[in-house]
């Protein structure tokens, strides 16, 4: 009978929780939630990498009967969540360095596996290693992919705001152009983040061939949900990257991160989908579409774009950029993209964007 | 049981005696045999219930082994040279967060110019970072101090380094008494970490310190390697009870009663010296060995005892401190402070020069002779080949045998 109940309240384009059977309504929805990480930690109010967090780690922990162990890259979720001798973290937890998550992950795999073979214990603890796009992309990127490659046990989830946060917004290689960082200033001819630079991690994570890889937004919890449930039902190498928008280093209200969230998977800007052994199995489709101008007029990094000496051009290449994601990944239509789509990049370097 | 065999197929096989839970690898030349040899026994499963894996950097093989030893497995990895700095943010990480993880460091000069062959650079770059830094100065030393390694980094709950010579020692093919499976389990019982990560009991390991705590946390950290000192005594005297072992220790004495000449040496150097201390013997000439074993903790006391009233020390060093002097040096001064006992630095050795009989021989005689007038001097330099190059480009030239750091300093003034 579900099929027949309209899930999508008016203007929101928000599930209402209340409309689904127990069995469907997300985890944060119950009393008896993990809380995994747990109130009174010091994130801005209005962190995107928070409130990703705690969905992702507690569905994690559903989804293995509360057998979650995290190793955190050092980072704005690492500092808010553990000021000594506080922890909001009410599950085993290590960080180690910035760039060395992933390897620790494999390390602790490793011991998780090796010991319960000891003790003779059927239950292996699994890992979950997370840091942000800085931790991710750039400095732990080759730990990164020796992870993938041996195809160790273990979920990466990167939460990705697009720049280094928490040493004072500086570019990463997952800062989209022509943003505002604080080494991609707004002067000169080109102001922001230049073009023709950064990488598609998820892609790449694809191009290992491991079991899973998935990207999400905290616009849609539930789906994220459903993707760190699904990568835990896979024993091996996944990764999930989460877009998680960042008031601070964006520029935005406090208020309307998943609304950023939501314009940025609505635009084409970040495409949502998942993958499995390197094939795309599903993509998250656009529901109402919009241009990627109301994306960028809730941000103060872009906002040398939408203001009285904006240059349109500009705003013309993100557009473009947006309309080739959505034909590259099929994010309107009904059909699924055939064959693993080239990465954003090569449109900006071949000025075809 | 006595076994002819190279030196990294006698440290595996120590290391798979100890059973440890995890190893991973990443290859650098002089340690590769090693962890080949390991590798071996787990697929062959004479190593049981251990996991290993090859890594893409030595970042991320201290980066495995501390996810392994916070996992609570017992955990080894072997690198050197470049390797160890590659993993230097890494080792600072496992001893601040008080992992026992034992690592061999086939120690190799660091470069530039690349260069593979043996010194002390690489391991004494890493002096200040936390870790127990133990030198073996032959293969049955390095067999025995791997073993006791493990039970010190556990006992101590911080990592240990044993520093084993590149080439010299790790391919080396010596006759090497291994000990049985029965004696090292007694001797070593099964890894119980006091906290690891578990999923029944969460803990929160790698807390974000600030100024509040964070002197309190080091001067812990300073308290467990004053408790190592006496671990590492301890643990060596059961180690030697157990199999008659002479390894171990935080230094050793060869020929010290009534010595005129004391020589402080790490590593492998000692054995060639050794053998010339016994030759000098027969001329009349006195010379005591003190082999420096634990470099940290350095052995402030056991070396002010060792030393005693003997009036003259060299070290011999092989490595040094750029725009500073000698390493071993100051400590050893250290250690003497408020007597008159005239110590000073021998740097000779670097980037694999070998140190022959002779070249102990020479340092001998130089220093009774009363030649080493400076604290610092570069004894095995080659002053043809400095000509070579200050010579044409500066019009600088240096004489023979062995140069005093005024002597370099005084040619920048007239350069």
């Amino acid at each position: 009978m579900l099929d027949k109940i309209n899930f999508y309240q008016t203007g929101s384009n928000t599930v209402g929780n209340r409309l689904l059977n127990p069995a469907m309504r997300s985890i944060q929805a119950s009393v008896d939630r993990p809380n995994s990480l747990i109130s009174g930690h010091r994130a801005c109010q209005g962190c995107g990498e928070a409130l990703g967090a705690r969905y992702a780690i507690d569905a994690a922990m559903r989804a293995t009967n509360g057998q979650i162990m995290v190793v955190n890259a050092t980072g704005c979720l690492e500092v808010f969540s553990t000021p000594y001798p506080e922890s909001a973290w009410r599950l085993p937890w290590v960080h180690s360095l910035f760039g060395n998550t992933a390897a620790v992950g494999s390390g602790l795999a490793a011991a998780a596996k090796i010991r319960a073979m000891k003790n003779g214990d059927t239950n292996v603890p699994r890992i979950i290693a997370q840091g942000g796009d800085g931790g991710t992309t750039d400095i732990g990127f080759g730990p990164l992919s020796g992870m993938f490659e041996r195809n160790d046990d273990v979920l990466y989830i990167c939460y990705d705001n697009e720049a280094y946060m928490n040493t004072g917004v500086q570019r990463s290689s997952a800062t989209p152009p022509a943003a505002r960082t604080a080494t991609t200033q707004l002067v000169g001819e080109h102001p922001g983040a230049d073009w023709g630079r950064g990488k598609s991690v998820p892609l790449i994570a694809m191009a290992h061939g491991i079991p899973y890889v998935a990207t999400a937004t905290v616009a849609d919890l539930r789906d994220l949900e459903a993707k760190v449930t699904r990568a835990m039902s896979f024993h091996g190498a996944r990764y999930i990257q989460v877009l998680v928008p960042c008031p601070l280093g964006w520029g935005l209200k406090s208020n309307s991160t998943v609304t950023v969230a939501r314009a940025a998977m609505e635009s084409g800007f970040f495409p949502v989908f998942e993958a499995e052994y390197g094939k795309i199995t599903s993509v998250r489709k656009i529901r109402q579409k919009q241009p990627v101008l109301n994306f960028l007029k809730m941000q103060r990094r872009y906002a040398h774009l939408t203001g009285k000496k904006a240059d349109p051009n500009v705003v013309a290449r993100l557009q473009a950029l947006c309309d080739t994601n959505i034909k590259n990944f099929g994010l309107l239509g009904d059909d699924e993209p055939n064959g693993v789509p080239t990465a954003i990049q090569a449109y900006e370097r071949s000025n075809r964007v | 049981m006595l076994r002819q065999i190279e030196g990294s197929l006698g440290v595996a096989q120590a290391v798979a005696l100890c059973r440890p839970g995890v190893v991973c690898a990443y290859p650098i030349s002089p340690q590769t045999h090693i962890v080949e040899n390991v590798g071996k026994f787990v697929k062959t499963g004479a190593l049981k219930d251990c996991d290993f894996l090859n890594v893409e950097s030595e970042f991320s093989a201290i980066s495995v082994a501390i996810g392994s030893a916070a996992g609570g497995c017992r955990t080894y990895t072997a690198t050197a040279s470049q390797g160890l700095l590659y993993m230097a943010e890494g080792i600072y990480s496992a001893s601040g967060l008080g992992l026992p993880i034992v690592m061999t460091v086939a120690s190799r000069a660091i470069g530039g110019p690349i260069n593979i062959w043996n010194d002390h650079s690489d391991s004494l770059s890493q002096r200040d970072s936390g870790w127990l830094q133990l030198f073996c100065e032959s293969n049955q030393d390095a067999v025995d101090t791997h073993i006791m390694a493990f039970k010190i980094a556990e006992k101590v709950g911080l990592p240990v380094m044993v520093c084993m010579d590149g080439f010299v020692l790790t391919h080396a093919f010596e006759r090497l008494d291994i000990p049985s499976q029965e004696q090292i389990d007694e001797f070593l019982p099964p890894y119980e970490p006091r906290e690891y990560l578990t999923t029944k009991e969460p803990v929160s390991i790698g807390a974000m310190v600030g100024p509040e705590a964070f002197t309190e946390v080091r001067f812990l950290q300073q308290r467990k390697m004053a408790k190592a000192l006496k671990v590492i005594e301890e643990v060596t005297a059961e180690y030697r009870k157990l199999t008659g072992s002479k390894s171990g220790g935080l230094l050793e004495c060869y020929n010290c009663e009534n010595a005129d000449l004391k020589l402080i040496i790490m590593g492998s150097t000692v054995g060639t010296a050794k053998d010339e201390i016994d030759r000098l013997k027969k001329e009349g000439i006195n010379v005591g060995i003190i082999s420096l074993k634990s470099f940290r903790p350095f052995p402030y006391e056991a070396m002010r005892q060792a030393i005693g009233d003997t009036k003259q020390v060299i070290c011999l060093e092989r490595a040094f401190s750029f725009g500073g002097r000698g390493i071993i040096c100051p400590e050893v001064k250290r250690a003497m402070e408020g007597t008159n006992c005239d110590i000073k630095t021998a740097v000779c050795g670097l980037g694999g020069r070998a140190i022959y009989g002779t070249t102990i021989n020479a340092m001998v005689k130089h220093a009774l002779a009363g030649k080493f007038t400076e604290e610092f001097t570069w004894f095995d330099v080659d002053s043809n080949v400095l000509n070579s190059y200050t010579k044409n480009a500066e019009g600088v030239t240096f004489p023979e045998g062995p140069l005093g750091a005024s002597q370099l300093e005084a040619s920048v003034k007239h350069a």
